[in-house]
């Protein structure tokens, strides 16, 4: 089972200094923020009950929050996550066609992952780009005024940094 | 061109970092409060400024500071809510991307204030970039004795901590927020006892909004009554507003209430006029809470009023022929819009945010998506346009945070300026679905510039 190595144990660490000592419990959602990000993007079951024997409380705890929160992926996703807004706003600026065109590019639909493993789609509900319009997440940035053109790049360049990563 | 209280810097090149920020006038607020004010003087210069609540509600912000409950040794809490989640809402995001040193600054001299050693600033977890942006912030304003130990000699110790949110509309609900940095699902709490009282760790509590922490720096620096004079009525000060949808130019734009709707829309100093020459239909204009209203009773109250942009003509006309100022974002709908459909966007979201305690939005949230979805699809049924009705009815108002009359609003609204249009979808299904209205009464009125 993966555990948090010392540069994260360490970013551990400074996340729950921020509450008082008998509180630690309010670090959760960073907490889980960081063991996502340090174990390939998803929460397993083992990974929650790693955190949970950290902040000292008891898995449900950890359990019920993770799946309550849209931002935790509780299965392995693809090595890059396009997360496009579909809510009105997005809807009224043209998100559909981009959803269509990113799905029919990728041979994928909304939830699921190319077979290569390379790519995950996700439809997801308003995140605050809406003058900026279609857009979507990647990773920590987003990605707006989406076109088909600015779709093509940036497969193209997720392709190119998987390639050269490897 | 109007008074900028906010935004008159954003565009200075390096405003982003402490040295520049201080160098244009930055930090002179905090300097002022803490040095030649005491909190309660703070506090009474925010309850003259008039300022209100910026996240929606619309609270005055003084009146709700002053409500702290105070028990001796027990620490109280300022929290910064900056989990901006309504549709058509991106002005805290801007404020914090461009003038993180700004809500720094308004968020030393409230924590002072309040008597809070320990703030938070809740942030929605999808602005993970922000995150960065701002606790680059707050070590600058701290290597520059703003922050941490005895701010600058008075004895006022305050630490200020980012806390990233997960994705959860619901966690901008103030009682959600506090649930949810204490590490636990953001189900809103039974008020009361309000977070004044009993918030974070059952410690008094004051959440505000992003906007409304930044004004704390124009009010100290102007004073209370100076800032009351901008305005008018009970709407005090400036607002940002987002401004969205199918206008020229969509973005964030600091106002003075005083300013028509028409003006925002058509001057070319704001939204720049309906995008691709196209004809108004409909606008949404304080975040996707709030009910939509038809172009006519957009820019003129049913009065005929000129409508402006605040708290009170936003309002004017009640449900019937009016809206809400609530977050400031403006949503714009040109004449090849659909309602229907977008009205089912807003439906679904609402249902996917719903947290699940209360029964008549748990549940009533999805029933209006699913019968929201079948009309717009063209499988819907007369009967239906009269059941929706009845269901937002019968979530409004009974559920435990204003969620339940954030879904029930836009649903209710949409059908009492557009039921027409609800009917088309079922009378013509094939040609809803091929996004041919065919509704010529949506052409009038046409807006003509004066």
């Amino acid at each position: 089972m993966s555990k948090f190595n010392d540069e994260q144990l360490k970013e551990f660490s400074r996340l729950v200094a921020r509450y008082p000592a008998d509180k630690q419990k309010s670090a959760l959602l960073p907490v889980l923020h960081l063991a996502q990000d340090s174990f390939g993007g998803w929460l397993s079951a083992e990974t929650m009950d790693y955190v949970a024997e950290l902040l000292q409380i008891s898995p449900i705890e950890v359990y019920e929050v993770a799946t309550f929160y849209s931002m935790y992926n509780l299965k392995p996703i693809g090595k890059y996550l396009f997360e496009v807004c579909q809510t009105g706003p997005c809807m009224v600026s043209g998100c559909d066609d981009i959803i269509e065109y990113i799905g029919t590019k990728l041979g994928i639909k909304p939830g699921e992952t190319t077979t290569d493993g390379m790519f995950t789609l996700k439809t997801v509900e308003c995140l605050g780009a809406c003058g900026y319009a279609p857009m979507m997440q990647m990773g920590k940035h987003y990605r707006e005024h989406l076109t088909k053109e600015k779709v093509d790049a940036i497969i193209d360049e997720c392709r190119n940094n998987a390639a050269v990563n490897n | 061109m109007g008074v900028k209280l906010l935004l008159d810097k954003a565009h200075v090149p390096g405003i982003r970092f402490f040295e520049t920020y201080r160098k244009e006038g930055g930090y002179q607020a905090v300097e002022k409060a803490l040095k030649q004010m005491d909190p309660a003087a703070i506090v009474e210069e925010v309850k003259k400024s008039g300022v209100r609540g910026r996240g929606g509600a619309g609270f005055p912000a003084g009146m709700k500071w002053s409500f702290i409950a105070k028990p001796e040794g027990v620490p109280r809490h300022l929290v910064c809510n900056a989990d901006e989640s309504e549709p058509g809402t991106f002005k805290d995001r801007y404020l914090m991307e461009f003038l993180p040193h700004l809500l720094i600054e308004g968020l030393i001299i409230s924590s002072f204030a309040l008597g809070s050693n320990d703030t938070y600033i809740y942030i929605r977890g999808e602005y993970a970039w922000i995150v960065d942006i701002l606790e680059q912030a707050i070590d600058e304003a701290k290597a520059a004795g703003f922050l941490g130990k005895n701010i600058l000699g008075t004895g006022f110790d305050c630490e200020i901590y980012v806390q990233r949110g997960a994705g959860a509309y619901i966690c901008g609900e103030e009682t959600a927020l506090i649930e949810s940095l204490e590490g636990k699902r953001g189900n809103p709490r039974i008020k009361p006892p309000f977070p004044a009282i009993e918030g974070l760790w059952k410690r008094p509590t004051v959440v505000n909004n992003v906007e409304t922490l930044a004004a704390v720096v124009p009010i100290i620096n102007m004073g209370g009554d100076e800032y009351a004079k901008i305005g008018v009525g009970r709407s005090t000060g400036t607002k940002l507003i987002s401004a969205c949808g199918n206008i020229n130019k969509p973005g964030v734009y600091e106002i003075e209430m005083t300013l028509s709707v028409e003006e925002f829309l058509y001057s070319d100093e704001y939204c720049g006029g309906i995008a691709n020459g196209k004809r108004l239909k409909a606008c949404i204009p304080g975040g996707s809470s709030v009910p939509i209203l038809p172009a006519n009773l957009l820019l003129k109250t049913a009065k005929g009023e000129t409508r402006l942009m605040n708290y009170e003509s936003l309002s004017d006309g009640g449900f019937a022929s009016g809206s809400m100022m609530g977050s400031g974002g403006f949503i714009v709908l040109d004449e090849d819009q659909c309602i229907v459909k977008n009205t089912y966007t807003l439906a679904r979201f609402y249902r996917h945010e719903s947290c699940g305690q209360c029964s008549p939005c748990r549940e009533g949230t999805g029933w209006m998506e699913k019968i929201l979805k079948n009309i717009d699809t063209g499988k819907g049924k007369m009967s239906d346009i009269d059941l929706l009705w009845d269901i937002q009815r019968k979530i409004e108002g009974n559920t435990i945070c204003p969620l339940g009359d954030a879904a029930a609003w836009p649903v209710a609204a949409a059908i009492r300026h557009f039921r027409d249009e609800f009917e088309w979808h079922v009378t013509h299904p094939e040609e809803a679905q091929k996004r041919n209205y065919g509704l010529a009464h949506y052409a009038d009125p046409i807006h003509v510039p004066a």
